[in-house]
């Protein structure tokens, strides 16, 4: 990890429509993270960790205050522009994987590589990287149906790789999974922060997925309770 | 783009049964409505060359004063063969037609009839002619079936003939048919007994007199001869255009419910894709794509259909079209009964631009079609699409 931040947040507050009010699911979140970081957003369910993930991940906007991601302001951006940034810097891993279930393997893992331009040549060799990475390469003709809830997670960890992204947010990556598959997966996550130096981001509340953490930020009613570095 | 492309046969073909369905209901409306379309095309060009092959020829002389749809006017409009013509009569490029009123008798009743007057060795036309040369007592006479039908003759019936000549003399005499032909011309059918015309001539006492002339090729066309009328082969056909146009007009109905039940198809899918698939599409926006990018995708994506249905309907639809336009499409019906310029088993004709059109109208129909529910998909929130929740 160094010390460069590459996501700062400032007086970050979201609110959702509400009947005739309004929810205020952040209220005035300033944080930062350094490039390479292991951290995750910590809380109970409602408490804004995936509304604070969405909006790092440029895929909703802060109703107040500013959220830069890799220099770029998240409130300011175009849709055009949002996407480019999801597209070349940001990877996703979701609770229910989201994997696209008519694809194979390999085109669920090359899909962003499809976006990016890349060469056959070059699709084929950094797709097979991706999959080694996560011990998938048996696999590559199967379908998502045809795969364990493990293996389905562990190609959308290649999927959210495969392009090298300087941020990886990942939303309840282990809720579907049972305790021996959690342990492989952050495991391999692990692995791939330390060896390609991406920054984690996680929002969770499990304790399998805190246990690995090197940062743990907790939230509560949309507010910070406490950030802790663990050494 | 050709990402999207290749996303949406992905996924199109990942669909599975879903799509084939779809795709078989929209390649039937492909072979209906180019069969329907070349069965029009096919009768459209098979009436005029009957037209031209029976009555018409490459164009006719007409009296300026004849009417085909006045009877009355026919006492007043025939006049001699122009000098002009008769070469052309003579080299058999050119047959002079003499129209006259006249009463038949068949079985004791009488029917009113058109009696006309065709040299009985001319060859421009498709009309049985040879059977006019005849040595009998009573006068050699030709009539369709139609005419054979409505007053219940056949070859070799005789039948009392009545008419008045140019002094308003009647007369009468026995005909005799000689030959009944069969054509899909009804202009020359109904109503009708044609009789040699140097034989009219004499009866009517209007020697070297026609109503009009129909010409073949390599006669130059002048609008005026004396007192007869040029009516080129377009405007002789112009009928047949106004009634293709109107049986055009009527199938397009037929067209529109084909396309409605397809498109009714692809737009059911369509909705139930964007509803069943909001997690697809919140990955979409994750991984990259712009909302209006996604639109686009399930657009193609419908669109697509149209363009499986075309593959589906060249493999069963070609050696289809190939079968009819050589064995033809024979009307379950006597189509003479029509009074319509139609023939038993019409041959349907398939031109590459009533193809390359039909496929066309198919495929902007259904890219439209698959674009209106896909639109909804620009105002979705990504965020709750991910989670797959209904919006």
């Amino acid at each position: 990890m160094t010390n460069n931040p590459i996501i700062t947040t400032e007086k970050l507050i979201k609110k959702f429509p509400m009947g005739k009010g309004e929810f205020l699911a952040l209220k005035g979140i300033d944080l930062e993270f350094n490039e390479g970081e292991f951290a995750g957003l910590i809380g109970p369910s409602g408490s804004g960790k995936t509304t604070l993930l969405n909006i790092i991940g440029s895929l909703d906007t802060p109703s107040e205050g500013e959220a830069m991601v890799l220099g770029q302001p998240v409130s300011q951006l175009t849709a055009r522009q949002a996407a480019q940034l999801r597209k070349e810097k940001l990877g996703f891993i979701f609770q229910s994987y989201n994997l696209l279930a008519v694809h194979t393997v390999f085109e669920n893992v090359e899909f962003p590589l499809l976006l990016l331009k890349y060469t056959p040549s070059q699709r084929q060799k950094m797709v097979m990287d991706a999959l080694e990475w996560v011990g998938l390469t048996d696999k590559v003709n199967s379908k998502p149906p045809a795969l364990s809830g493990g293996e389905c997670q562990r190609v959308a960890i290649a999927r959210a790789m495969v392009k090298k992204p300087m941020v990886v947010l990942a939303d309840e990556p282990t809720a579907n999974l049972d305790a021996a598959n959690s342990h492989n997966i952050l495991k391999t996550m692990e692995m791939l922060n330390k060896e390609l130096k991406t920054t984690f981001l996680f929002a969770t509340h499990d304790e399998k997925v805190i246990s690995y953490l090197h940062r743990k930020i907790f939230l509560i009613d949309g507010k910070i309770d406490r950030d802790e570095l663990i050494k | 783009m050709f990402l999207a492309l290749k996303l949406a046969y992905r996924n199109l073909v990942g669909a599975g049964l879903r799509t084939w369905l779809n795709v078989i209901v929209l390649s039937f409306s492909y072979v209906v409505i180019i069969w329907l379309k070349g069965l029009m095309v096919g009768w459209d060009h098979q009436a005029r060359f009957d037209m031209e092959k029976w009555q018409i020829a490459k164009g006719q002389y007409w009296h300026k004063l004849y009417d085909q749809y006045d009877p009355f006017s026919l006492t007043e409009s025939h006049a001699p063969v122009p000098q002009r013509f008769l070469p052309f009569i003579t080299e058999g490029a050119m047959v002079p037609v003499l129209v006259v009123q006249a009463s038949l008798y068949p079985h004791g009743r009488m029917q009113p009839i058109l009696l006309k007057g065709i040299p009985k060795n001319q060859n421009l036309l498709k009309l049985p002619v040879a059977a006019l040369d005849t040595i009998t007592d009573a006068i050699p006479a030709i009539i369709g079936t139609n005419m054979a039908r409505s007053a219940k003759l056949g070859k070799g019936d005789r039948v009392v003939l009545r008419w008045r000549d140019k002094s308003g003399t009647f007369d009468a005499a026995e005909v005799v048919v000689t030959d009944v032909f069969a054509t899909n011309v009804p202009a020359i059918d109904g109503g009708q007994v044609w009789i040699d015309l140097e034989k009219l001539r004499q009866m009517m006492l209007l020697p070297n007199e026609a109503t009009y002339l129909s010409f073949g090729q390599g006669i130059k066309e002048i609008p005026e001869v004396n007192e007869f009328v040029l009516k080129t082969q377009q405007e002789l056909t112009s009928e047949i255009d106004v009634m293709i146009k109107t049986k055009t007009t009527g199938q397009s109905v037929f067209y529109i419910i084909l396309l409605l039940l397809a498109m009714l198809a692809i737009f059911d899918t369509q909705v139930l894709s964007i509803f069943r698939r909001q997690k697809e599409i919140g990955t979409y926006v994750a991984l990259g794509y712009t909302r209006q990018q996604v639109v686009m995708l399930f657009t193609i994506e419908g669109a697509m259909h149209a363009v499986l249905a075309a593959a589906v309907a060249a493999v069963y639809g070609i050696p289809f079209f190939i079968w009819q336009s050589h064995a033809g499409f024979t009307i379950p019906m006597d189509s003479s009964d029509y009074g319509i310029a139609m023939a038993q088993t019409m041959y349907p004709v398939f031109t590459v631009g009533l193809i390359v059109s039909t496929t066309l109208i198919v495929l902007i129909t259904t890219a439209v079609v698959s674009y209106c529910p896909s639109r909804r998909i620009a105002q979705m929130n990504p965020t709750e699409a991910l989670r797959g929740k209904i919006q």
